[in-house]
């Protein structure tokens, strides 16, 4: 039958018999596949929008539930970690800062940082976490390192409200540079994602995911300028190290919210192309392996 | 009735036996194979390395028709309904599905123990394929249904077991798809809840909505379906008029069961093996022929194992034609009647005293048991049939009545 041309491809067709039904009653063929288009067929993704909203307010809810400090984690974590770079390499070390505050220049780091980090370790768990619902139910399996993403937003919201209120007590007036936060945010995103769901993919199959990511965290948390500068290495290694999205992310920040220095758009645009390949890399994996999620979960 | 709900053809579904894939084993090459070609030789896929859960499987079903799939653990009956709700892909065929799928593979999937009552039920409502907008509609139905009300917002890993079943299944029974695939979830719930459940299916069933359905429990598949497909080693080797197919299947385990137990292979078989059940046989005391027995006089079911050992326990269930168990013999828990005989060597006889079994055909299964591991157990191991008689001064009933067992009574009538 010619009509199927691609494996997943609905053939729509009136239905009229039954006055309950919905008006379009679709023919599925279920049947083996290869190569990619699963994950990325928005048709599919449309038709699950229902859950995919359901498991990221799911996300959203259960992430501070019964917890003593509830939401106020969003703030401490980024804080926490701006204190002990404060003390340690600020204060101890004498880390050059490019003449800003030092809690002020680690702050805008971590704050973006915290976003990505927590969406790596959570996102990589995800699939493994619900394997009850991925070995009974059938939805696009994406959803489920996505809403973990998306969680990771309102996290991020609270921390940059706490964020621009530091920098406006402590003196500095964002420019108009704070603009492109949105832009900075998209690329984290991209690269947080990209990243997540192929762990996620990985962590159905190798376990040994699950010991690797926080080590890993750890690792690319000091290869990016979080608690350093970047211009503590000569070019073209400065501009070469963004090939780790995060160097651009980080250094976009703190030129955006603290409204000081060049705008470093070499960096920036470096992140940014290479959040894509991470992200285009990352959706081809979990679109190759998706399929066989329920049995080996 | 009329169009097609559901088309298989030539439906096979194949499973890797053993922890890792050949060539498969290090991240590297996970990640290569991921992007290149599959490392698998399709001349191995009969080998022994590979099993086919489902297989070569051509099955139309109509819109409106209630399918019940029978036979034993393994048999792809789970694995059917699996490939169906697109939880997993077929490995070969393919099935043509028509209408949206709700799938019920097990109750209170998807339930978040941190989620209150009310949150979980927009979120499973979700899971199964509603639409926000209908579950608000049928919100209130749905916690009725599910007697929960006064916990609605009590998170959902407070509630007593029995109430996170009712409410799981209320959400799913409140679903409306034109295809409805339930796996075995009337074995949840008390009683009652069970009964309320099993109405709710009925009425589902009677909507003209598909309905494919898997249960052990055959009375329920019989009262329920109108079609039974059974299945076994992944084919489907019988499809018709759901009594028939169930008069079938119980043929076919009769006549297992009448072969030489050591050689069962059936997938329900498993232990330790120390000792294996040989032979099974219940027989009256005065030496008519075996496996007949009338209802009311003593009887004697007479296990023969390959080995005694020291700390063997016995477990023996009667169950009625329809699959119900009707009752359970177990020695585990011991008593002064019992006695040691060394004349036994190594056989286990369970003596009863008079026979309260209705008239009927019924089978054993057997579960042995020795320092607290299953030693071997067997679905099926023998079948009897009681004949009419007298229990405690009284006949049985004339067939036509309900039930299994008769118990000792007598009635005061006015003059």
């Amino acid at each position: 039958m010619p009509i199927y041309a691609q494996p997943m491809e609905a053939v729509t067709q009136q239905h009229a018999t039954e006055p309950h039904a919905p008006p379009r009653v679709e023919t599925i063929r279920l049947q083996p596949t290869t190569g990619f288009s699963r994950v990325l067929a928005p048709r599919e993704l449309w038709r699950y929008r229902d859950l995919a909203a359901q498991i990221a307010v799911r996300d959203i809810t259960v992430r501070y539930r019964q917890t003593l400090l509830g939401a106020i984690w969003a703030v401490l974590q980024p804080v926490g970690l701006m204190v002990v770079f404060s003390l340690f390499f600020g204060g101890l070390a004498g880390v050059s800062s490019n003449g800003l505050p030092y809690p002020l220049f680690s702050l805008a780091a971590v704050v973006p940082w915290t976003f990505f980090a927590n969406a790596q370790l959570l996102g990589s768990e995800s699939l493994v976490g619900n394997s009850a619902l991925v070995s009974k139910i059938y939805f696009p399996r994406i959803f489920m390192p996505a809403g973990i993403l998306v969680a990771g937003f309102v996290d991020l919201g609270i921390a940059i409200v706490i964020l621009l209120t530091v920098v406006l007590i402590w003196g500095f007036v964002p420019s108009v540079a704070i603009l492109s936060l949105p832009l900075l945010i998209v690329i984290a995103a991209a690269a947080a994602l990209g990243t997540s769901t192929a762990l996620s993919a990985l962590n159905v199959r190798y376990r040994d995911v699950r010991y690797v990511v926080p080590f890993a965290i750890q690792i690319w948390l000091f290869a990016s300028p979080v608690a350093y500068p970047s211009s503590l290495l000569e070019e073209p290694w400065r501009t070469l190290s963004a090939i780790n999205p995060m160097v651009g992310v980080v250094e976009g920040f703190r030129w955006a919210t603290l409204g000081t220095g060049a705008a470093p758009w070499d960096l920036i645009g470096v992140s940014a192309v290479s959040a894509c390949a991470l992200l285009i890399a990352g959706l081809a994996y979990f679109d190759r392996v998706e399929r066989g999620f329920a049995d080996y979960i | 009735m009329g169009d097609v709900a559901i088309e298989t053809d030539g439906l096979g579904k194949r499973y890797r036996l053993g922890l890792y894939r050949r060539g498969y084993g290090t991240l590297r090459e996970a990640i290569s194979g991921a992007f290149g070609r599959d490392g698998e030789d399709e001349s191995d896929y009969d080998g022994p390395d590979f099993l086919w859960a489902l297989r070569d499987l051509s099955l139309t079903i109509r819109s409106g028709e209630v399918v019940g799939l029978i036979g034993h653990n393994g048999a792809g009956k789970s694995t059917l309904l699996k490939v169906l709700s697109r939880i997993t892909e077929p490995s070969a065929g393919f099935a043509d599905v028509t209408g949206r799928v709700g799938s019920l593979l097990e109750v209170g999937t998807g339930f978040h123990p941190e989620l209150t009552g009310r949150e979980n039920v927009y979120l499973n409502g979700a899971i199964l394929g509603m639409r926000r907008a209908e579950i608000r509609a049928r919100f209130d139905e749905i916690v009725e249904f599910a007697e929960v009300e006064r916990f609605l917002d009590t998170p959902v890993k407070r509630y007593s077991s029995g109430m996170s079943v009712r409410l799981a299944f209320a959400v799913a029974a409140h679903l409306e798809p034109e295809i409805l695939l339930v796996d075995e979830v009337l074995a949840v719930g008390d009683a009652s809840f069970q009964r309320k459940s099993l109405g709710k299916l009925t009425e589902v069933a009677s909507e003209g909505r598909t309905v494919i359905f898997v249960s052990h429990n055959l009375a329920i598949i019989q009262a329920l379906c109108t079609r039974g497909v059974l299945l076994e080693r992944g084919e489907a080797v019988a499809d018709g008029p759901v009594k028939v197919t169930i008069d079938g299947y119980l043929g076919a385990l009769e006549r297992a069961a009448s072969d030489d137990l050591l050689e069962r292979t059936d997938r329900d078989r498993r232990g330790y093996y120390d000792t294996q059940i040989k032979r099974v046989e219940i027989r009256n005391h005065h030496g008519g022929p075996p496996d007949v027995i009338v209802a009311g006089e003593p009887a004697t079911i007479a296990v023969d194992l390959t080995e005694h050992l020291p700390t063997l326990e016995c477990r023996i269930t009667i169950v009625d034609g329809l699959g119900q168990p009707v009752t359970t013999f177990d020695s585990e828990v011991s008593a002064e009647v019992d006695v040691r005989d060394p004349s036994l060597d190594a056989r286990i006889e369970c003596v009863i005293r008079s026979l309260p079994l209705m008239p009927g055909r019924y089978r054993i299964d057997l579960l042995l048991k020795a320092g607290r591991q299953i030693q071997d157990g067997l679905q099926a191991a023998g079948f009897f049939e009681v004949q009419p008689g007298v229990v405690d001064g009284r006949p049985t009933p004339i067939t036509g009545s309900d039930g299994d067992v008769v118990l000792s009574h007598l009635w005061r009538l006015p003059p």
